[in-house]
C-alpha cells in the first residue's frame, strides 16, 4: 500500500518529514540524494529516532604506524540520532552503528510525478 | 534552537519543545503495559537547580558569600560558583532535549515552572512519584571552598523544601548534604530531617572524605534515629587522578561513575558500619549494577584471607551488601540478559532494588526497562518499579493509590 508522504520539494538534502499511518509515525528524509523511511520508534528504549540529528558517521584518523591523529567526519556515511539515548544508526541500512544488530523497521520509498510515497 | 551539524544540509532546527510530546512514545508504552495501574517511584530523577538560580542564592544566609555569589552569577553564569566539569553529557547536541527544556512553555496557572515540567515528564513515563536531585551542583563536593558547599546547598535545600516540594505531593527529595563539612552535614540532618517532602538525604559520592571518619557517626546515629535512608549520589570527576588518563568522556562516564560509589561502599562495609547502624538504611544511586557483583567477589575473596583487617564484621561483606539498596538506572541490558540475570540474584532485586529514571539525562531509564525483563515475576517487577521504595521510605500513597 503506498501511502502518500509529501510533494518532493518539500523533502530536500538533509531534510525530513515524519508521517502518521494508522497511529505509527513515520520518518522519511533525503541523504546523499536518496530517500529512505523508518519507524520512528528505536530498538533501545522505544525514543523516537527519526526525530534527531542527521551527522556524519565519526571515524578515527589513523597513520601508517598506526599512531592516533584525531577524528574526522566520514565524507558519505551519515547517521540518524536518537534523541533520548543518542543511538545512532546508519541511514542506509537502518542497522545500529554500534553493533548493526539492532536495527530500525525500514520501509520502501517511491517517488513519481513531482510526490513521495511510502510502501507500508 | 539551531543545533549545527557535519554540514550545513544536516543543521537542524527546532522550533518549540515539550516534555510530553518529547516522550509521546514513553506514553505509548506505559499504556500498552497498563503502567498507570502499577504504582512507579522513580528514586533518581533531576532538574536544572540553575534555572532558579537567582532565586537560590537570595537564601544563602551568610551576607558576604550572598553578595559575592550574586554578582558572580550576574557576570559570569552560574558556573561562577558551581564547580564544573569538562565534558558533553548531551553529547554535543546529540541529546536535544538538554538545550530545548530550558525553553519549555507552560501555562501560567500560577505552577511553579519547576513543577510543572516534571510532572509532565511524570506522566508521560507513568511516573507516580520522584525523588528530585539537583543537575550542576553534583559536582560541588569538589569545590575547594567547603563554605560555599555549605551555604549553597542549604540555600537549596531551603528552596526545595520551601517553594518546589510543597506545590505537589507527587515531588520529594533527599536533600544535599554538604559532606566536607561534618558539622554541616549533621546540622542539615537534624534542621531538614522532618520537613515534608524530604525522605532521606543524599551525600554525592564524587569527593574525597572517607565515610569511615568518626566525623560523621553522629549523623549516622541521628539518621537512624530519625529512620531516613542515606544515599550516595555517583558522579565523576574528570580532573581526578586515575579518571584523567581517560581521553573520551564515555570512558570518565562508564568509570568515573561507578569508582567513587565503589570506594565508598566498600569502607562502609569493611569498617563494619553496618554493625554500628543496623537499622540506617544505605541507598547507592546512579552506577548501574554491574559493579555490586564485581565487588561483592573481590571483599568477600580478600576477606576470607585478611578477616582480622575487618574485625567489625560477623559476616561475608557481600553478605551486608545484600541488604542495602541500589537504583535501577544505568542499567546494564545490551547484550548479556544472563549476566544481568545474576546481577538481580546476587543483589536481592526482588527487595532492594528501586526504580529510577535519572530523566532527564542522555542516559536515563524509563519504567519499561524493568517491566519487559523476562527473567522477573510481575510480583518483582511491582516491587522494584515502586513497592521497594514505599516500603524503604514509609510513602504514602493515598493519593494516587
Amino acid at each position: 500500500m503506498e501511502v502518500f508522504v509529501a510533494k518532493s520539494s518539500a523533502i530536500a538534502e538533509g531534510q525530513r518529514v515524519l508521517i502518521d499511518h494508522k497511529g505509527q509515525k513515520i520518518g522519511v528524509l533525503r541523504v546523499n540524494g536518496a530517500l529512505h523511511a523508518f519507524l520512528n520508534l528505536c530498538p533501545h528504549q522505544g525514543g523516537p529516532a527519526c526525530e534527531g540529528m542527521l551527522i556524519h558517521k565519526i571515524e578515527e584518523v589513523i597513520d601508517e604506524d598506526k599512531r592516533y591523529l584525531g577524528m574526522r567526519f566520514h565524507d558519505r556515511d551519515v547517521h540518524m540520532v536518537c534523541p533520548w539515548h543518542g543511538w545512532e544508526f546508519n541511514v542506509e541500512t537502518g542497522a545500529s552503528a554500534a553493533d548493526g544488530k539492532h536495527k530500525l523497521k525500514r520501509y520502501k520509498t517511491i517517488e513519481k510525478e513531482g510526490d513521495v510515497y511510502v510502501v507500508v | 534552537m539551531f543545533y549545527r551539524s557535519s554540514t550545513s544540509a544536516f543543521d537542524m532546527s527546532v522550533e518549540s519543545f515539550n516534555s510530553a510530546e518529547h516522550l509521546e512514545n514513553a506514553r505509548k508504552q506505559a499504556d500498552e503495559r497498563g503502567l498507570d495501574k502499577v504504582l512507579v517511584v522513580d528514586i533518581d530523577a533531576h532538574h536544572y537547580e540553575t534555572d532558579n538560580f537567582k532565586e537560590i542564592l537570595e537564601l544563602i544566609e551568610d551576607p558576604v558569600l550572598r553578595q559575592s555569589a550574586t554578582n558572580m552569577f550576574a557576570y559570569k553564569g552560574p558556573g561562577a560558583l558551581l564547580i564544573d566539569q569538562p565534558g558533553y553529557q548531551d553529547g554535543a547536541g546529540r541529546i536535544t532535549r538538554y538545550m530545548e527544556r530550558k525553553h519549555e512553555k507552560f501555562p501560567a496557572d500560577g505552577t511553579p515552572r519547576e513543577v510543572a515540567q516534571t510532572l509532565r515528564w511524570m506522566d508521560a513515563m507513568s511516573v507516580d512519584y520522584a525523588c528530585i536531585f539537583p543537575t550542576p551542583m553534583l559536582f560541588m563536593g569538589l569545590h575547594p571552598q567547603v563554605e560555599v558547599e555549605v551555604g549553597l546547598s542549604r540555600a537549596y535545600n531551603r528552596w526545595l523544601v520551601e517553594k518546589v516540594l510543597p506545590a505537589n505531593k507527587r515531588l520529594r527529595s533527599m536533600l544535599y548534604l554538604p559532606f566536607n563539612d561534618p558539622e554541616a552535614t549533621y546540622q542539615m540532618v537534624k534542621e531538614f530531617g522532618g520537613k515534608p517532602g524530604v525522605i532521606g538525604f543524599m551525600v554525592v559520592s564524587t569527593r574525597y572524605k572517607p565515610v569511615y571518619d568518626n566525623a560523621y557517626m553522629k549523623t549516622y546515629a541521628l539518621l537512624e534515629e530519625m529512620g531516613l535512608p542515606l544515599s550516595f549520589h555517583a558522579s565523576y570527576n574528570w580532573n581526578d587522578q586515575l579518571i584523567s588518563l581517560t581521553n573520551r568522556f564515555i570512558t570518565a562516564h562508564a568509570l568515573g561513575f561507578t569508582l567513587f560509589n565503589a570506594v565508598h561502599c566498600a569502607n562502609w562495609v569493611i569498617n563494619g558500619l553496618p554493625e554500628r547502624f543496623p537499622k540506617l538504611k544505605t541507598i547507592w544511586i546512579e552506577s548501574g549494577l554491574a559493579w555490586v557483583p564485581w565487588l561483592m567477589q573481590r571483599l568477600d575473596n580478600d576477606y576470607c584471607m585478611r578477616t582480622s583487617e575487618a574485625p567489625a564484621l560477623k559476616r561475608l561483606p557481600s553478605d551486608y551488601m545484600r541488604e542495602m539498596y541500589y537504583t535501577s538506572q544505568p542499567m546494564e541490558m545490551v547484550n548479556n540478559r544472563k549476566a544481568l540475570e545474576v546481577t538481580f540474584e546476587m543483589i536481592n532485586a526482588e527487595t532492594q532494588l528501586l526504580y529510577s529514571s535519572d530523566y532527564p539525562h542522555w542516559d536515563m531509564d524509563l519504567p519499561s526497562t524493568i517491566w519487559d525483563l523476562d527473567f522477573l515475576s510481575e510480583q518483582a517487577k511491582r516491587n522494584i518499579l515502586g513497592l521497594n521504595a514505599k516500603r524503604l521510605f514509609n510513602l504514602d500513597t493515598s493519593d494516587r493509590f
